[in-house]
């Protein structure tokens, strides 16, 4: 079984964003890390492989420090990878980014592709349904549990009440929740291992595509401050913090 | 002329209370609104619809668009587009809509805007960054329609007033290769206690409760409050804690309550965007740095596993005497 898995290449989850003069995010000369969402991807489709055979490629779109990511993957046990890095690339919005992966994707093969539900800095959540799109197979999104077996995938689908179970036949491309697995770290052999397995590189026109393939609809005319409101009452609790919760209580009348 | 369209989440006796908040919003951009409802619940939707300013509803109670995800909904949409021409399309940021404008997005090669919280002409929205501390501008180009996912709870719903929804029947056949993916099995859990969408109070909890257990002094206080619904982070729901559809946040659900407890909550900018339009925010956190406290009306730097027994206790007295 082709294993595709996504990665997405991010600045430091834990950080303080940054925006550029441009007024798109600071993605070069920031510290960045592997999207700790697609850290569950990576483990679910290293156990889907480990399970039914086969390969796990991992994908990624993103600027040269994008390896990083991909070097994350590759040291928790992806066989191999392929990095989209192109100038014209910076600041692409969903669209363009679902076909540049959508072609990488195709020339890599694949019965399964697995994304995870929104990305920690953009969080659009809607790629992973254009690239499923994009290649004519159906999507199943936010799985928290999925299990692979005779050319079928069966999820449990969050919902807003509870869980669907929805089933459907492969390939497909599925979005894993955080929670949905537990991502392994990597080992220091791992790591070791990570700096000799293959590495596809590939630009805009390598796949294909042309300019107006990659030419974003969507641009970010200004960024203003949001109304802020004024700083509230804080105090140290000295035993009557529920005391003033309570008159707090009263004065807004909630009792 | 701009049209204007609303993506209608429908069930059995119930319209998504975000269709109403769009319809609300599609009013004050175009002169034709319409709005698009597929599958079981569909037609009878179209009076409350109507109600809200939909002109037109293009209705289908057909089953294949509840029972397979997304494809089926994103090819009659697409189908429906491609007829009627509309210039924008709004969804509600919830799980199916998602689905579908992910896929209608890839046929029409238009662009779609996520996490919109506001939408100021059919070629300009606005979303709110870093945890809301920002805005940005959003200028949407590429071919009709313009895509949006809006937050919900973004907007007010407001009733029309006058009109009644034209119902036109979609009669679009859904080919079989599209019907891959199938909802087999539906579990819902039935919360007790008001809906955290629409509670007075809302009461959450983090990490900072330190066991699940604890999350009962949530409950307690909500006895004595007289009925609170309560939410969670996603740091506790991914610990299972408490079931999913407690979470407050980017992944969860957006309150709007008149009081909004954040109980060993840290604060993080994924926790912010789904509580911080709360009309009064109280936050109790041990840590006096905690960035919770930028936010809240009152902060009480103290334990909760103190500061909430005392409080349950405290009202309980004030209410009694
Ligand atoms: C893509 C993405 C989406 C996300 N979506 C969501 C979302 O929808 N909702 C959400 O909530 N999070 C979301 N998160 C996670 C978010 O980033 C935080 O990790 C999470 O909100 C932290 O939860 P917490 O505040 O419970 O835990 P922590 O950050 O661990 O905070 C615990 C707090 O408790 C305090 N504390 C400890 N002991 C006590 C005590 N005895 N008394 C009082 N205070 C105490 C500590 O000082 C600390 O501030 C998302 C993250 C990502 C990457
Ligand atoms: N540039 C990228 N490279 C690889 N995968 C991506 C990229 N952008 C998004 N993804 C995947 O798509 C998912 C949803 O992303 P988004 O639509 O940006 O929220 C992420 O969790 C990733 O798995």
């Amino acid at each position: 079984m082709n294993v595709v898995v996504l990665a997405k290449y991010v600045p430091n989850p834990n950080g303080v964003p940054e925006l550029g003069d441009d007024f798109l995010l600071k993605r070069e000369g920031v510290e960045g890390a592997l999207d700790p969402g697609d850290e569950f991807g990576v483990e679910a489709g290293l156990q889907l492989a480990e399970a039914q055979g086969g390969e796990v490629t991992v994908v990624s779109m993103g600027p040269e420090a994008a390896m990083g990511g991909v070097r994350k993957a590759l040291s928790m046990g992806v066989h191999k990878a392929v990095l989209v890095t192109d100038d014209s690339l910076r600041g692409s919005d969903t669209l363009v980014t679902a076909r540049v992966l959508a072609a990488a994707i195709q020339k890599a093969g694949f019965d399964v592709v697995i994304a995870g539900v929104e990305s920690t800095d953009g969080y659009t959540g809607t790629l992973p349904m254009a690239l499923a799109e994009l290649l004519g197979v159906p999507s199943v999104t936010f799985a928290r549990k999925l299990d692979v077996d005779g050319g079928k995938v069966r999820i449990e689908r969050q919902t807003e009440l509870g869980y669907d179970v929805v089933e459907s036949e492969l390939p497909a491309v599925i979005t894993v929740t955080a929670g949905a697995t537990n991502p392994r770290y990597p080992t220091l052999k791992g790591i070791m291992q990570a700096k000799q397995k293959p590495v596809e590189r590939y630009t805009v026109s390598d796949l294909g595509l042309s300019g107006d393939d990659a030419t974003p609809t969507q641009r970010v005319t200004t960024v203003e401050a949001a109304p802020e409101k004024g700083p509230g009452e804080i105090v140290e609790d000295d035993g009557s913090g529920a005391q003033r919760i309570a008159q707090f209580l009263q004065e807004a009348k909630v009792i | 002329m701009t049209k204007v369209w609303v993506y209608a989440d429908v069930r059995p006796g119930k319209v998504d209370a975000s269709a109403l908040e769009l319809l609300t919003k599609a009013r004050s951009l175009a002169d034709t609104v319409e709005a698009v409802a597929l599958g079981p619940g569909a037609t009878e939707a179209a009076g409350t619809l109507g109600e809200y300013g939909a002109q037109a509803v293009y209705a289908s109670d057909d089953e294949v668009y509840s029972d397979v995800v997304a494809t089926a909904a994103a090819h009659t949409l697409h189908q429906l587009v491609q007829e009627h021409q509309p210039n924008m399309i709004l969804f509600s940021q919830g799980y199916d809509a998602r689905d579908v404008a992910g896929r209608l997005q890839a046929k029409t090669g238009s662009t779609l805007m996520s996490n919109a919280s506001d939408v100021t002409g059919v070629d300009a929205a606005e979303t709110q960054i870093f945890g809301g501390t920002k805005i940005a501008k959003v200028s949407l180009g590429g071919p009709d329609p313009k895509l949006v996912l809006m937050r919900p709870k973004s907007v007010a719903a407001e009733p029309h007033g006058e009109g009644t929804a034209n119902v036109v029947p979609v009669e679009v056949e859904v080919p079989e290769d599209l019907k891959k993916a199938r909802r087999v099995e539906r579990h819902e859990e039935e919360a007790t206690g008001p809906k955290l969408e629409e509670a007075k109070v809302v009461i959450s909890g983090g990490r900072g409760l330190q066991e699940p257990d604890n999350f009962k002094l949530l409950d307690e206080l909500a006895a004595a409050l007289g009925g609170a619904a309560i939410g969670a982070t996603r740091a506790v729901v991914d610990s299972g804690w408490v079931p999913y559809n407690y979470q407050v946040g980017q992944t969860g659900k957006t309150v709007k309550p008149e009081v909004y407890f954040a109980i060993g909550i840290s604060g993080a900018i994924q926790h912010l965007v789904g509580m911080k339009e709360s009309k009064r925010i109280i936050a109790i956190n041990k840590d006096a740095e905690a960035p919770i406290f930028k936010i809240a009306d009152l902060g009480i730097v103290g334990d909760a596993l103190k500061v909430v027994p005392a409080l349950t206790e405290e009202i309980r007295s004030r209410k009694g005497g």
